[in-house]
C-alpha cells in the first residue's frame, strides 16, 4: 500500500506541471480585446459647449462589471471623458457593495476632484455618502440608481424602467391586435427580482397590458446572466404549452432565452427584449427569431453624464436649452427598436 | 510517511459515524445501490418517496397538463435537462465531502471553464479545442485548490472559498467583462441534440453518475475516499497517503465542473463571469439531503442524484403554478432542513436523537 515518497513526488511533479504548462498555454492564446465604443460617446467638436473650457477633474466610480451592461458603462464613461480635452477622469473601483463603495469614494473625496459621477450599488445605501460630497462642496451627478434625498445630488440621469415596461406592453399589445388574438398567453422573464428596477419594469408591463385588457400568464425570473436565463424561460414553456407574446427584461440573458426558445422549438410567440444589446439589435435586423423588438436602457447614458458634469463643473448650461445651468433630472425615454430602426439604433448596442 | 496528521481535515465526527465508516472499510457485502453500511438504501427510498409525492402535487394541481402524455414525458425530460448541469457538479461535490472537504469554488470553475472555452481565441481551435479547455480548465483549477488544502495545509473552506473569488475574478477578466457568445454549432448542439428521443445531455448526466457510482463503490479509490473521510489518522496509518488522495477528490471535483461548463455553455449558447451563479450551494444542499454527512466518511451518489432532482421538480412545480421565486427558495430551505431532520430520526437512531434533544434542552 505504501507508496515510496519519491515516486509520488515525481508523479505530483508530472501532474502539476502539465495542468500549469496547459494552463499557461491556454493564457497564451486566448485574447478578447474589446474595442472601446465609439459613436456611444459624442466626439467634442460642434456646437459651443464643445470647444475646450476650464479643466475639470471627474471622479468616476461604477460598480465592478460581471454585465455587459455595467461594463459597458465604465467604458463609455471613459471615452467620454477621453474625448475632451479639458476633462481629467479619476476611476475609483466600487468593490462589491455599498459598504464597499462608500470607503472608494471617501478616499474620491480627499482628491477634491471638482464633480463626481457615480452609479451608485444602490441609491438608497448610498444617498448619505452624495450629501457628505454636496456639503463638501463637490457636485454629485448620479447615474441611474437615484437617492431617495434631493440633497444628494446635483443632477440625476437615469434610465426609464416604467417606461420600458410600457414600451414594451405596448409593442405586444398593438402586435397581437394587429393579428386579431382575443385572449393571449403572455409571459414574462424579468431579471433579478428582488431589484427595485425589476419591479418597477414589471409594474410599466402589468399596468400597460392591463389598459388593454390583457394580463401576464406566467412569470418566471432570472439573474440577468445568460444561463439563469436559459433556465427560466425553459421553465416557462413547460408551463405554457401555448404562448403569444414573452417580454425577457434584458439582452444579456437574452441570449439564454433564445437557446432556449431553439432547445424547446417554440416559435409560435413574439418576443421583446430589453436594454438594446448590440446582439440582440443584430437578431432583430435579421428577423430570423422570435425576438421582434427590445426597449432601450441604453448605457450612453454614463456618456452623457461624464458630459453633464463636465458643464457643471464649467457652470456652462445645456446650449439647447435656455437656461444657464445644467438640469436637477434627466430621464432617458425607452425606445423601441424593431427591424424598421434597427440600423438606426445599432451604433448605440453594447 | 509518517509526518504530520492532516490539520486540514475534521477528524471530530461524531463516534457513531466513525462506526458506520470502519463498517465500509471492512470488506462489506454492497448490494447494487448501497454505498454505505446499509442505511443508503432505505434513505434512497424516502427520497423516492418525496419524489413520488411533489409529482402528485403536481398532477393535483395542473390536471390539464399532467393529462397530456406527451407533456408529460417531456416535462419529464426537462427536469432531467435541468438537473444534469447541478447534477454533475454534485457527483464531485460529493466526492470532496465524503473524503471530509468541501468545495464552495464549483460554481466560480464552472464559470472560468465556461468562459475560457469561448473566448474568441478558444473558439477559433473549434469544438475539440473548447471542449479540451473546460477540461483542462476545470481539472487545472482542482488540483490547485486540492494542493491548497493538502500541502498548503488550509482549511478547505477557506481555499475553496478564496478559489471562488479568484476564479469569478479572472473569468472576468478572461470575458472581458462580456457575454461570451459561442458561434460553435457543435458545442451549441449539444444541448438541443436528442438520441433516441432523449436529450443527450441526460445521457452525460447518467454516464458522470455511473462512472462517480463505481468509482465510490467499487474500486480501491472509493473505500479510500470514504476512509480519508471517516477518519484521516486511521487512513494514514492504514497506508493511505491521504495527502495525494485529497488532491485527486478536488481535481476530480473541479474535472466534473469543466464536463459542467461544456454543458452550460451549450445550453445558454454562450457562457459569462456571472453564470453558475451559487451553484456551490445547489450542489452542497443536494449532497446532503442525498444523505452525504457533511463531516466526511458517509455518502452515496445515487442519494445525491436524487437531490438534485428533487430540487429541479420543486422548480418545475413553482413554474408550472406561476408561483414566486421567493416562495421556492424558502421551500427548498425547508426542505433540506426536513430531509436532515427526517434523516437523523428515521435512519440515525431515534432514541440518540431523543437523547441529544434532551440534553440540548436541559
Amino acid at each position: 500500500m505504501r507508496t515510496p515518497r519519491h515516486d509520488l513526488s515525481r508523479r505530483r511533479l508530472l501532474f502539476g506541471g502539465a495542468a500549469v504548462s496547459a494552463g499557461v498555454l491556454l493564457a497564451g492564446c486566448t485574447s478578447n480585446e474589446q474595442n472601446p465604443t465609439e459613436a456611444q460617446t459624442k466626439a467634442a467638436g460642434s456646437g459651443a459647449n464643445t470647444e475646450p473650457g476650464k479643466k475639470v477633474s471627474i471622479g468616476f466610480s461604477a460598480p465592478a462589471a460581471d454585465h455587459g451592461w455595467i461594463a459597458a458603462i465604465t467604458n463609455n464613461a471613459k471615452a467620454q471623458a477621453g474625448a475632451y480635452q479639458d476633462v481629467e477622469l479619476k476611476s475609483v473601483e466600487a468593490g462589491a457593495d455599498a459598504a464597499a463603495q462608500r470607503a472608494a469614494l471617501s478616499t474620491l473625496i480627499s482628491q477634491k476632484p471638482d464633480v463626481i459621477v457615480l452609479l451608485p450599488h444602490d441609491g438608497k445605501e448610498l444617498n448619505a455618502f452624495g450629501l457628505e460630497a454636496m456639503k463638501a462642496g463637490i457636485p454629485v451627478v448620479n447615474l441611474d440608481r437615484a437617492f431617495p434625498d434631493a440633497r444628494a445630488y446635483r443632477c440625476q440621469i437615469k434610465g426609464d424602467n416604467y417606461g420600458m415596461g410600457v414600451a414594451a406592453a405596448t409593442y405586444i399589445a398593438e402586435q397581437l391586435k394587429a393579428k386579431g388574438v382575443s385572449n393571449p398567453v403572455i409571459g414574462e422573464i424579468p431579471g433579478i427580482e428582488s431589484l427595485e428596477l425589476t419591479q418597477e419594469r414589471s409594474k410599466g408591463f402589468a399596468d400597460t397590458l392591463a389598459s388593454y385588457g390583457f394580463k401576464v400568464a406566467n412569470r418566471r425570473p432570472a439573474e440577468f446572466t445568460v444561463d439563469s436565463g436559459q433556465q427560466a424561460a425553459t421553465g416557462l414553456f413547460q408551463a405554457l404549452p401555448k404562448i403569444d407574446a414573452v417580454w425577457n427584461h434584458d439582452d444579456d440573458q437574452g441570449i439564454g432565452v433564445l437557446a432556449a426558445v431553439n432547445q424547446a422549438n417554440r416559435k409560435e410567440f413574439i418576443m421583446v427584449g430589453g436594454a438594446g444589446s448590440k446582439k440582440a439589435m443584430e437578431d432583430i435586423a435579421a428577423d430570423n427569431t422570435v425576438l421582434k423588438a427590445t426597449v432601450t436602457y441604453s448605457p450612453s447614458m454614463a456618456s452623457s453624464a461624464i458630459s453633464l458634469a463636465r458643464l457643471i463643473g464649467q457652470g456652462k448650461g445645456m446650449s439647447d436649452l435656455v437656461e444657464l445651468q445644467v438640469p436637477k433630472e434627466i430621464v432617458l425615454a425607452s425606445e423601441t427598436i424593431t427591424k424598421e430602426n434597427a440600423s438606426d439604433y445599432l451604433k448605440l448596442g453594447f | 510517511m509518517s509526518e504530520a496528521t492532516d490539520t486540514s481535515l475534521p477528524a471530530q465526527s461524531p463516534p457513531v459515524e466513525r462506526a458506520e465508516t470502519a463498517k465500509v472499510d471492512a470488506p462489506a457485502k454492497l448490494s447494487w445501490w448501497r454505498g454505505d453500511g446499509g442505511e443508503g438504501a432505505k434513505r434512497n427510498l424516502g427520497l423516492l418517496a418525496v419524489l413520488v409525492v411533489l409529482v402528485v402535487i403536481g398532477i393535483l394541481t395542473r390536471p390539464d397538463l399532467y393529462g397530456d402524455p406527451n407533456w408529460v414525458w417531456g416535462n419529464t425530460l426537462t427536469i432531467l435537462k435541468l438537473a444534469s448541469v447541478v447534477g454533475v457538479v454534485t457527483v464531485g461535490m460529493t466526492f470532496v465531502i465524503i473524503g471530509g472537504g468541501i468545495d464552495l469554488s464549483v460554481g466560480a470553475i464552472v464559470a472560468l471553464a465556461g468562459v475560457w472555452c469561448t473566448t474568441v481565441a478558444t473558439q477559433s481551435y473549434g469544438a475539440g479545442g473548447m471542449i479540451f479547455t473546460a477540461l483542462t480548465v476545470g481539472l487545472a483549477v482542482g488540483v490547485v485548490n486540492g494542493l491548497l488544502v493538502s500541502y498548503g495545509r488550509l482549511v478547505p473552506f477557506i481555499a475553496t472559498l478564496a478559489m471562488l473569488v479568484a476564479a469569478r475574478g479572472l473569468a472576468a477578466e478572461i470575458s472581458d467583462k462580456q457575454t461570451q457568445v459561442s458561434g460553435n454549432t457543435f458545442i451549441n448542439g449539444i444541448a438541443s441534440t436528442n438520441v433516441l428521443g432523449i436529450p443527450l445531455l441526460v445521457y452525460i448526466l447518467v454516464a458522470v453518475v455511473a462512472a462517480g457510482w463505481v468509482l465510490l463503490n467499487r474500486t480501491t479509490f472509493g473505500r479510500r475516499t470514504v476512509a480519508v473521510g471517516g477518519n484521516p489518522e486511521a487512513a494514514r496509518l492504514a497506508g493511505i497517503n491521504v495527502r495525494r488522495h485529497t488532491v485527486l477528490l478536488y481535481a476530480l471535483s473541479g474535472l466534473c465542473c469543466g464536463i459542467a461548463a461544456v454543458m452550460l455553455t451549450a445550453q445558454a449558447t454562450s457562457a459569462q463571469a456571472a453564470m453558475a451563479n451559487l451553484y456551490e450551494l445547489d450542489a452542497i444542499a443536494a449532497a446532503i439531503i442525498g444523505g452525504t454527512l457533511l463531516s466526511g466518511g458517509r455518502g452515496t451518489i445515487i442519494g445525491s442524484l436524487l437531490g438534485v432532482i428533487i430540487f429541479s421538480t420543486i422548480t418545475n412545480l413553482f413554474a408550472i403554478n406561476n408561483l414566486s421565486a421567493e416562495a421556492q427558495n424558502m421551500v427548498k430551505g425547508g426542505i433540506i432542513v426536513a430531509a436532515v431532520l427526517v434523516q437523523q430520526v428515521q435512519f440515525g437512531s431515534l432514541t440518540q436523537f431523543l437523547a441529544r434533544n434532551r440534553a440540548t434542552t436541559t
